[in-house]
């Protein structure tokens, strides 16, 4: 089975700030990491590679940079790594990242299974996963909290729902992004370390997965960033004490005030 | 200090520190208090690759040599000395089939303890043969294709814990030292069980239990090595562990230091941090320069075995006495560093100074190592 797990290379959460001024995260300084709902994914695909065999590609559209955290995957488990980079992917949404990933995809030959995390704790928009499933023309389930895969079987998954579960069927292929309940991931070791260390990583560019160039970058994206701010929490709480009775007449008294 | 590792060698270090940061250290006051065994942090190191570091390549290891789990276990006894504990008496009861185990023993036994999917364990003292190991009163005899084991082991680490026990057995006590034999014992063979779990000062994180041999019967080809060099093999196994016990001293100690110099900064009276006054600055200058002196020892005895010198017990007996009891005197100070806090268990340095404690007995006792490197200089100016 070939597994593509794609992942991210966020800020780490513990540093970010944002910068008053500008509206945007303040990223100088500021060490980057796997996202970490990628992680869980990363897990995963290796759990289904050890019990079910195949290889585990990880894949990620970033700055050369980002190469880091393609070879920290591979140190917890993943075989190969692509590093989908070009000067031309700069300032992509979402619509224009789930075309490059899924001209990148096609290029090496597609994939049985593609996880992803969640959602990018830096974006947040959780939309990467769904689109890119549509571009590849394969079903997928969001927020899976558990597989259970066997061989010549379709696969049986565990939606999270805020009220519970939806248990549902599917055949590969398929794409699924992953919650933090599917699991735990693993630290590197020391032979994932040395194999990462001597790791050839993939590089794909814009010409290299044949794609159009209206469709890359800034130029593809139709999503306009006009503001970012940190919300403020503007709820306010009064505590009613006293006996029932007179908890009831304040109430009563603050709704007649209200209405 | 630069030590000049190499690329592997800080790979090493920065796995066993993720390890002990992110698993042993949140978790060390809980497994003390309870005296749970760290299954959990043990699966962990296991999957990281990091219990086959010094065995060859060929077993399933990384092919590493002391040195190198010297590296690991300096990380692994700065988080809890009782974690880094039933890691290192794995690898020492591994050490007899890797010095004097047959090719069939190795590769029956090793790869499954480079994986750690199974714990070893070694099986020396009893209540009469602690330092004075000729007082071992555990027999085996051989019956047909059989050995027979008869006998009682005391305060063995991973007792109960590991599958495999590399265990001393006199085979003919009128031949005295030379009538001690090594067996490898399993878990599950006839007639081998447990004693109860020992209540202790520190190291708690660890299982001290006794084996006991009722007519334990073993296959024949379980003998390790020839027969009567049970104590030659005991002798090559403590060189080369020793090196091992010395840097959890060194973890330990640098440990210590950490709290200690970190509390000293923010702890204020008399208007100022106490990091300024030079009584307390002396003091921990002393445990710094002591710390790094040990580490320096240790570094080296480790790469001095690792050379395959012909003699290698006096280095590791010095390595193990230098840097146990710095640890000691570290941790005693650092105690004294955070005064009233640092006797209270909210605070880790007074664990660290119950754990400092066994440094000093197991593996051989500080006075037994002083032996060792005294019977040495005798020899050496002869």
């Amino acid at each position: 089975m070939k597994i593509i797990v794609c992942i991210k290379q966020v800020p780490d959460a513990k540093d970010v700030r944002l910068d008053p001024k500008t509206n945007t995260l303040a990223r100088e300084g500021v060490q980057s990491i796997i996202n970490p709902y990628d992680r869980h994914a990363l897990e995963e695909a290796v759990r289904i590679k050890e019990n079910m065999g195949g290889t585990v590609t990880v894949m990620t559209m970033g700055p050369p940079q980002a190469e880091e955290i393609l070879r920290e995957a591979v140190s917890c488990g993943a075989d190969e790594a692509v590093l989908v980079s070009d000067r031309a992917f700069a300032g992509a949404d979402t619509l224009a990242t789930t075309y490059t990933l899924s001209q990148a995809i096609k290029k090496i030959g597609g994939a049985d299974l593609i996880l992803c995390g969640k959602q990018a704790i830096d974006g947040d928009t959780a939309q990467v996963g769904p689109g890119l499933a549509v571009r590849m023309g394969m079903p997928y389930v969001t927020c899976v909290r558990k597989i259970s895969a066997a061989k010549d079987k379709p696969f049986i998954v565990e939606r999270l729902m805020d009220d519970g579960y939806d248990e549902i069927e599917i055949e590969l292929p398929a794409l699924f992004t992953v919650v933090k309940e599917i699991n735990e991931p693993r630290l590197p070791s020391l032979k994932g370390k040395m194999k990462a260390k001597k790791l050839s990583v993939t590089t794909l560019t814009a010409a290299d997965i044949n794609a159009d160039a209206s469709q890359l970058g800034l130029k593809g994206s139709p999503t306009w960033v006009v503001r970012v701010f940190a919300p403020q929490f503007k709820g306010q709480r009064t505590m009613i004490q006293g006996t029932v009775q007179e908890q009831v007449d304040q109430l009563a008294e603050k709704i007649l005030e209200w209405c | 200090m630069d030590y000049f590792l190499t690329e592997e060698q800080q790979m090493i270090v920065d796995l066993s520190r993720q390890i002990t940061d992110e698993l042993i250290i949140p978790q060390r006051a809980a497994l003390d208090e309870s005296e749970d065994f760290p299954g959990a942090i043990l699966d962990a190191i296991a999957k990281a690759d990091l219990f086959g570091v010094y065995i060859p390549e060929e077993y399933g290891g990384f092919g590493a040599g002391t040195f190198e789990i010297v590296l690991a276990l300096e990380q692994f006894g700065r988080g809890c000395v009782g974690v880094a504990t039933a890691f290192a008496a794995s690898a020492l009861g591994a050490f007899p089939i890797l010095v004097a185990g047959s090719e069939e023993m190795k590769q029956k036994y090793l790869p499954d303890i480079a994986s750690g999917a199974k714990k070893a364990a070694f099986a020396l003292t009893e209540a009469n043969a602690g330092s004075d190991a000729s007082g071992i009163q555990t027999t085996a005899v051989l019956d047909g294709e059989e050995w027979v084991l008869n006998g009682t082991k005391q305060w063995i680490t991973n007792a109960g814990e590991a599958k495999i026990y590399t265990v001393v057995a006199m085979t003919d006590r009128a031949k005295g030292p030379r009538g001690a034999s090594m067996f490898v014992v399993e878990d599950s063979d006839p007639g081998f069980s447990y004693g109860v779990k020992e209540k202790k000062l520190g190291i708690r994180a660890s299982s001290t239990r006794e084996l006991i041999f009722k007519d334990c019967r073993i296959p024949k080809e379980r003998l390790i090595g020839r027969l009567g060099t049970g104590f030659i093999t005991v002798m090559k196994t403590l060189d080369k562990s020793r090196p091992g016990i010395a840097v959890l001293g060194v973890g330990l100690g640098q440990a210590a230091l950490d709290e200690a110099v970190r509390y000293a900064k923010q702890r204020v009276q008399f208007g100022k941090p106490i990091i300024s006054f030079q009584a307390v600055q002396h003091m921990l200058a002393d445990m710094a320069i002591q710390v790094e002196a040990a580490r320096a020892i240790v570094y080296a005895a480790a790469r001095h075995i690792d050379a395959h010198p012909k003699d290698m017990s006096k280095a590791s007996s010095m390595c193990k006495v230098f840097a146990t009891d710095m640890a000691m005197k570290v941790t005693v100070d650092a105690v004294q560093v955070l005064g009233g806090y640092g006797y209270m268990r909210d605070y880790p340095v007074e664990k660290m100074m119950r754990d400092a404690k066994i440094l000093q007995i197991y593996e051989g006792t500080n006075q037994i190592q002083r032996n060792v490197v005294g019977q040495e200089l005798n020899k050496e100016y002869t």
